[in-house]
């Protein structure tokens, strides 16, 4: 694990789209009532990319990964398109199912303790993907683990394959979920919240074996976070969510340059980071709650925080469009769900490489 | 006596559990009405420190002296006359707040504690004043915890910890669990009130970015120690301590420019344990500089113009180490 060269905002190794999410909606019926959590969301995920999902908690953001590999309970009603290279996934069998998760499509979760067996050893639980989806021998698993496992930065991993989990510390356990995860070599790896239980300084080693995942075997990666540091240093794309609904998606570089819809502008406003705020007294509040939303109204869901708001947004949703403030042209890959998107950019517009 | 003590004083903190060393040997003044951060990672004790000043644990030994009074030797009598120089705020809201109670009944319990006779007015107009101050309307007194959000919650615990007006105040955490533009109202919240009202403040975080405009000075922990102290804007700017250094370097700046041109300092994420720490400095298994002395000898605690850091490369002088300058690849190997 040496490298330290930083991927720039797009991988040369970009190209089509892999993964495919069209107008995907969730919703859940509970003892009080239908609760819609996601509300006609589309993104893609091109071969190789990282793209970054953004959004404050109770957004929609971990129930649309789950629901791409149908990780979702019976109690929730999917409707809209998942497709992976062409391959519908939204009311598929669940025998297709099954072959596309871990081996297509795998996951990360926030808390590696409990999503790992605590009484198998790290090399068995590794082993046992392997066993089981590419037929390998027990012995041949074993050998591949301890590849997996110096794969995802854990020093001496011959010894370590035999740990179990309760010996490893929380960054280690985390490496062990990636290599399970990588173990079939799956062409998606959704990574939920991945670094939100451990020390800055140990996610700073678990991004970078993300991004050595994607540079070395060109694994395409979708990380749902609520930290946009963790965006702007590994994100090539971002969508932000709100409400369920995604409000804006741009190449990441623009995404923070310029953001558009009033929601992303009054979040980076808000997240402390030093040095940004030297000098002024104060960190930029978002006024109200997010809203608990039974049915998606016809309307904007950010319409009663945001600062622009006038009727036209409390009639009818905006679309996510590409957005052209002015005689601008408007950035390719930069869309927004906002009837008055922020009018001058922040800054000057960086040169963008996407 | 002096006529103006210092809000807290910690001399020699111990605290150990059984085997577990989680504080071992803590020293810091807090002045009256200045907001010092103590800064760690999780298992750094920085917690613990917090538990021991409010004496919901007894320490080992050393000394924690609030305005002036060691508390550590009182009894839970005497204990209970002191209370209200002290309170604290929790990270979890949810968990901290009793369910059954109302919100009226929860910010007044500190005043029915203190054992001062009040009528039921006043303590209404008290529990309604400090609602106010927390930008909470005064009918949320008569609400449960489980009606109000999390940011709501949280300024619940903060009217409930200044009801009593402390000289001190211990923040744990009180924003880590909140939502970036949550977070945001309630740090304003606090750096207002502590601005307004004057109160001592330990602000315990594992987030440096939360503090850079709350804190005036910084202490940062490392596994039951003191490794650096010292104003907030030198701390921020030469950090002396390797693991300062990589503290820093390692939160993600939101700024996608700015942080694909940072140098990354990565440490091995092998964290030791507080059962059996390392010989010598107790950093020095994770630390890119570490050398041959840093095994054998315990590093001082090193007095410059800006602070204190605890490593065998920082100088009275000020000269520091530079974290950066060590190739990645020793550490991670």
């Amino acid at each position: 694990m040496t490298t330290v060269e930083r991927a720039g905002t797009a991988s040369a190794a970009v190209g089509t789209p892999v993964l495919e999410v069209h107008d995907l909606s969730v919703s859940f019926t509970t003892e009080g009532g239908t609760v819609s959590a996601v509300d006609r969301v589309s993104l893609d995920l091109a071969s190789g990319e990282i793209v970054g999902m953004v959004g404050e908690s109770g957004c929609g953001k971990s129930v649309t990964a789950m629901s791409i590999a149908g990780l979702l309970p019976d109690s929730a009603r999917v409707s809209g398109s998942v497709r992976l290279e062409g391959t519908e996934l939204v009311g598929a069998r669940e025998s297709v199912l099954r072959r596309v998760r871990g081996k297509e499509i795998a996951y990360i979760f926030q808390e590696p303790m409990t999503s790992l067996n605590p009484v198998l050893t790290v090399g068995r639980q590794i082993g046992e993907v392997l066993q089981v989806h590419e037929r390998m021998s027990k012995r041949a698993a074993r050998a591949r683990a301890v590849e997996l496992l110096s794969l995802v930065g854990i020093p001496s991993a011959g010894k370590r394959v035999d740990n179990y989990p309760h010996q490893l510390s929380g960054g280690m356990r985390q490496r062990v979920m990636i290599a399970m995860a990588v173990a079939c070599g799956p062409k998606v790896l959704v990574a939920d919240e991945p670094t939100t239980a451990l020390d800055v300084t140990v996610q700073a080693g678990i991004l970078q074996v993300l991004r050595d995942l994607r540079d070395r075997l060109g694994t395409t990666i979708l990380i749902i976070t609520h930290d946009l540091g963790v965006i702007a240093d590994i994100a090539d794309r971002v969508v932000v969510m709100y409400a369920g609904r995604v409000v804006e998606r741009a190449p990441v570089t623009d995404l923070f340059a310029h953001p558009y819809h009033r929601y992303t502008a009054g979040l980076l406003a808000a997240s402390p980071t030093p040095g940004k705020h030297a000098g002024t007294e104060r960190l930029q509040e978002i006024p109200g709650l997010v809203p608990v939303l039974s049915t998606q109204p016809d309307a904007c869901t950010f319409a009663d925080r945001c600062p622009a708001a006038d009727e036209q947004c409390l009639d009818s949703a905006p679309a996510l469009q590409l957005v052209r403030t002015g005689s601008a042209v408007p950035v390719t890959g930069h869309l927004a769900a906002c009837w008055h998107p922020c009018p001058s950019p922040r800054t000057q517009p960086q040169e963008t490489t996407a | 006596m002096t006529p103006q003590p210092n809000a807290l004083e910690l001399e020699d903190l111990v605290m150990h559990f059984g085997p577990v060393r989680a504080v071992d040997g803590v020293s810091l003044t807090i002045p009256k009405g200045r907001v010092t951060a103590l800064v760690g990672e999780s298992g750094s004790g920085k917690s613990t420190v917090g538990r021991c000043v409010v004496r919901l644990e007894k320490p080992t030994a050393g000394v924690v002296r609030i305005a002036g009074i060691d508390v550590t030797q009182l009894t839970r009598r005497q204990l209970r006359r002191h209370r209200s120089d002290v309170s604290i705020v929790f990270q979890d809201p949810a968990g901290s707040l009793d369910p059954r109670m109302l919100v009226g009944e929860i910010v007044a319990e500190p005043l029915r504690l203190s054992g001062k006779r009040i009528t039921r007015r006043d303590r209404e107009a008290r529990v309604a004043e400090e609602l106010g101050r927390v930008g909470l309307r005064a009918e949320v007194a008569r609400r449960y915890p489980h009606e109000l959000s999390g940011g709501q919650r949280q300024r619940v615990s903060i009217a409930r910890a200044l009801i009593s007006e402390p000289k001190l105040l211990i923040a744990d955490e009180p924003t880590s669990a909140l939502d970036v533009s949550v977070q945001a109202s309630v740090l304003n919240l606090l750096a207002d009130l502590q601005r307004d009202i004057g109160f001592a403040c330990l602000f315990i975080t594992h987030d440096l970015s939360a503090v850079e405009y709350l804190a005036d000075d910084i202490a940062v922990m490392y596994l039951g120690q003191l490794v650096e102290k010292g104003p907030r804007e030198r701390v921020f700017t030469r950090p002396a301590h390797p693991y300062t250094q990589a503290l820093l370097a390692a939160a993600p700046v939101a700024d996608p420019v700015r942080q694909r041109q940072r140098q990354p300092v990565l440490l091995g994420d092998d964290l030791p344990s507080a059962l059996d720490p390392p010989s010598g400095c107790r950093f020095r298994t994770r630390c890119p500089l570490a050398f041959d002395r840093c095994a054998t000898e315990v590093p001082a605690q090193v007095e410059f113009a800006g602070g204190m850091a605890a490593c065998h490369l920082v100088q009275p002088d000020g000269t520091r180490p530079d974290v950066r300058a060590a190739d990645p690849s020793e550490v991670l190997s």
